[in-house]
């Protein structure tokens, strides 16, 4: 089996799924007085103060969520409805933002009164600083633009957009589910008041993440209970998912920089490779050759007259895992949102393919993968694009 | 289970769920038959059980155009259309094939109860009350050649009581019957909302006399006797019945039971299946709607074009409706061949 698709999530690494299984054989809640819940509870602190020390925020920053969707939502609604007044209830989004982000904002509007700005981007999917700029005003109760894209892999200017923020006072959340451990991340250098995290993209558990919030950020909680995590996110807290995230995160921060070098090269190889087995294939996104401009593990091609799907369905039957990288919903691939901000038409959008390398990938599996695409481009071209 | 048993004879199968609405929230939210988000979980659940891949095809766009508008045109010009035939024709065997050919698959297997054997006769189910043969007989001896019905052999009861044994959750399902993109069953209202209404005549058969009014034309069957709401009765006291519909002058004709008697039907776009089109007339049965009983009739082909006369006079024979020909068989009876019905007498 060829695994391309580590964006939509990658394996636990050994030390962490160690970490998860001894932290699960415990007992204790951490909210608890007694001797199981105080060695639960510090658990979670030491796990707090490694997330917090690798991705540079203070432990009290830290909050736990059950993942990259919770985060967002209580970002983006939580800092909503704590500013939101009668003059200022405009949001401010990137457009290709993921859906847990775009869908949040779009609730905001439908049932909540906000008023909602896109945020444009270049070809590359790159949000444009001076539109952003224009578009901050008294009015912008919060403002999102991730930090890498998690279909093109586009890295986005955070630190200047959150400048341009601070400067209006206006809180910036970034989504950098996609970044961590591929690029570095440092929450209090890049200026931004919110930061989501999730542990499953960077070789965590499912199901548990985290929001760097400012403690001057006013965030309105979307569960109320327990008052657990400053009272913003009650829940009784997943300790061994927590201890396993901290080890993954740490493993992320300390060998970034290595870990990025080897993706790049084996994601250069791989573009080279896909480029002269079908020639008129098109990179989607931020020139790999540009210093920080795209994430190392992501290369997205466009196959002119196939659709991604029809390609998707070929190479899973040789057991290549690649994705189409849209949102599914009942299975039903619609054209990328993502694709289409950035300017392609509707059929190139839907003829694309997403290959994202990760911490297990090997020269073995772009081999796999070059073996089974000619035939598969070929045999998806006959099939065509489906009305 | 038709996946189920593709999978047991040794086939390498992928599951695929058709997408037929944009909005698959909207259609059928009580999750029967077809099209819900709620049924392609299903789907998806029974091929994760079967260990088979599974997707979702998108066939919106050509299902609105080939079944959806297909079947409104067909009510505007007074006709009866079936839109799972059609949906058979165009979508399931000629859309769905086509693309699955291309991406190296042999067949397209369905849970019809039909059976299709190593011949390439297309014939009824084993069990009579579920048989769809009706409903495959406008499939073309290229579309069969890449067709498979592995649930032809058997009743719905051993079907379901297989599918149960084998874990699969769709055992419990309701049966699908009406149409899926109708999603309250409520065809009149999907027609009146689409054709807008567009009042006219009731007139008697007989006399010519104008005995009420109606909304549309297209609300009325051949051979429908309740909803006339004419008001009073026939001089002779027995029912009157839908006669005929002409879109040009918007007008309902009806009249008696036995003014429904036909012994005369012709078809158009003829299909022949079962070898090579006959060239004089032959001796078999033809069933004239989706759950008619058949009925003994000559047959006889000019071009595309089908005649057909029964041997003894049938009621209620809608226009766009199908014309079957089977061959009685011990063994399953033969499908023919197929037409659409274009006239009546």
């Amino acid at each position: 089996m060829a695994y391309l698709d580590h964006a939509a999530t990658t394996p636990m690494l050994p030390e962490a799924l160690d970490a998860y299984v001894a932290t699960a054989r415990e007992v204790g809640n951490a909210s608890s007085l007694h001797g199981p819940g105080r060695c639960a509870r510090r658990r979670v602190e030491e796990s707090r103060e490694r997330i917090a020390a690798v991705l540079g925020a203070r432990p009290s920053e830290v909050v736990f969520t059950g993942g990259g969707t919770e985060s967002d939502n209580l970002a983006l609604k939580g800092i909503y409805w704590s500013r939101r007044t009668e003059l200022r209830r405009r949001v401010l989004a990137g457009a290709v933002e993921h859906h847990a982000v775009t869908d949040a904002v779009q609730w905001l509007a439908d049932h909540e009164g906000a008023e909602i700005t896109w945020l444009p981007v270049d070809g590359t999917g790159r949000v444009l600083p001076e539109a952003f700029a224009e578009a901050l005003d008294d009015d912008v109760a919060v403002a999102s633009v991730m930090w890498a894209n998690n279909e093109v892999g586009t890295v986005q200017p955070v630190a200047e957009l959150a400048a341009l923020a601070a400067a209006r006072g206006v809180p910036l959340h970034t989504d950098a589910i996609q970044a961590v451990g591929q690029v570095p991340v440092d929450y209090a250098a890049s200026g931004a008041a919110a930061l989501t995290v999730t542990g499953h993209k960077l070789g965590g558990p499912v199901g548990i993440g985290a929001l760097l919030l400012g403690r001057d950020v006013p965030c309105t909680p979307l569960l109320h209970g327990g008052g657990q995590e400053r009272d913003v996110r009650s829940g009784t807290l997943d300790v061994p998912a927590i201890t396993a995230f901290a080890v993954a995160v740490e493993h992320a921060g300390k060998h970034q920089e290595q870990h990025a070098q080897r993706l790049a090269a084996l994601r250069d190889e791989l573009i080279a490779r896909v480029r002269a087995a079908v020639p008129d294939a098109v990179l989607n996104g931020a020139d790999p050759a540009e210093p920080g401009a795209r994430l190392p593990g992501n290369a997205h091609f466009g196959f002119p007259g196939c659709e991604g799907d029809a390609l998707l369905l070929l190479l899973d039957a040789q057991d290549i895992a690649v994705s189409t990288g849209s949102a599914c919903s009942a299975g039903v691939a619609q054209p990328s949102h993502v694709l289409l901000a950035m300017g392609a038409d509707p059929a190139a959008a839907r003829s694309s393919l997403r290959f994202t390398l990760g911490h297990t990938s090997t020269p073995a599996d772009l081999d796999a993968l070059l073996t089974a695409l000619p035939a598969a481009v070929d045999r998806a071209r006959r099939a065509g694009l489906s009305r | 289970m038709a996946a189920a048993r593709a999978v047991a004879a040794g086939y390498d199968v992928t599951g695929v769920h058709l997408a037929l609405s944009r909005n698959a929230a909207t259609h059928r939210t009580g999750a029967r038959g077809c099209c819900t988000k709620e049924d392609a979980h299903d789907a998806r659940r029974a091929a994760d059980v079967l260990g088979i891949p599974f997707y979702v095809w998108d066939m919106a766009e050509r299902f609105h155009e080939d079944v959806i508008e297909d079947f409104v045109a067909e009510y505007a010009a007074g006709r009866t259309p079936n839109p799972c035939l059609r949906c058979n024709e165009k979508i399931k065997f000629a859309a769905v094939l086509d693309r699955a050919l291309a991406l190296g698959f042999d067949a397209v297997v369905t849970g019809h109860h039909a059976r299709l054997g190593a011949d390439g006769l297309l014939r009824r189910s084993v069990d009579l009350a579920k048989d769809q043969s009706y409903v495959l007989a406008v499939l073309n001896r290229e579309q069969l050649g890449h067709s498979m019905f592995p649930l032809g052999d058997s009743t719905k009861e051993q079907v379901r009581a297989e599918a149960h044994a084998r874990g699969l959750a769709v055992a419990d399902k309701p049966d699908s019957h009406d149409i899926c993109f109708i999603a309250d069953g409520d065809t009149q209202g999907f027609l009146r909302k689409h054709l807008g209404s567009e009042p006219g005549d009731i007139v008697d058969a007989a006399s010519g006399e104008v005995l009420g009014r109606h909304d549309g034309a297209y609300a009325y069957t051949v051979g429908q006797r309740k909803g006339l709401a004419l008001g009073r009765p026939a001089p002779d006291g027995r029912p009157r019945y839908v006669l005929s519909i002409t879109p040009v002058s918007n007008t309902v004709t009806v009249g008696p039971a036995e003014a429904l008697e036909v012994s005369q039907v012709e078809g158009a776009r003829t299909v022949w299946t079962a070898g090579d089109p006959p060239t004089g007339p032959i001796e078999c049965e033809v069933q004239l709607r989706a759950h008619g009983r058949p009925a003994p009739a000559v047959v006889e082909l000019d071009g595309t074009a089908m005649n057909v006369r029964l041997r003894r006079p049938e009621r209620g024979i809608a226009a766009g409706q199908a014309v079957v020909a089977y061959r009685p068989d011990p063994a399953g009876d033969v499908v023919l061949g197929s037409a659409t019905i274009t006239t009546a007498s």
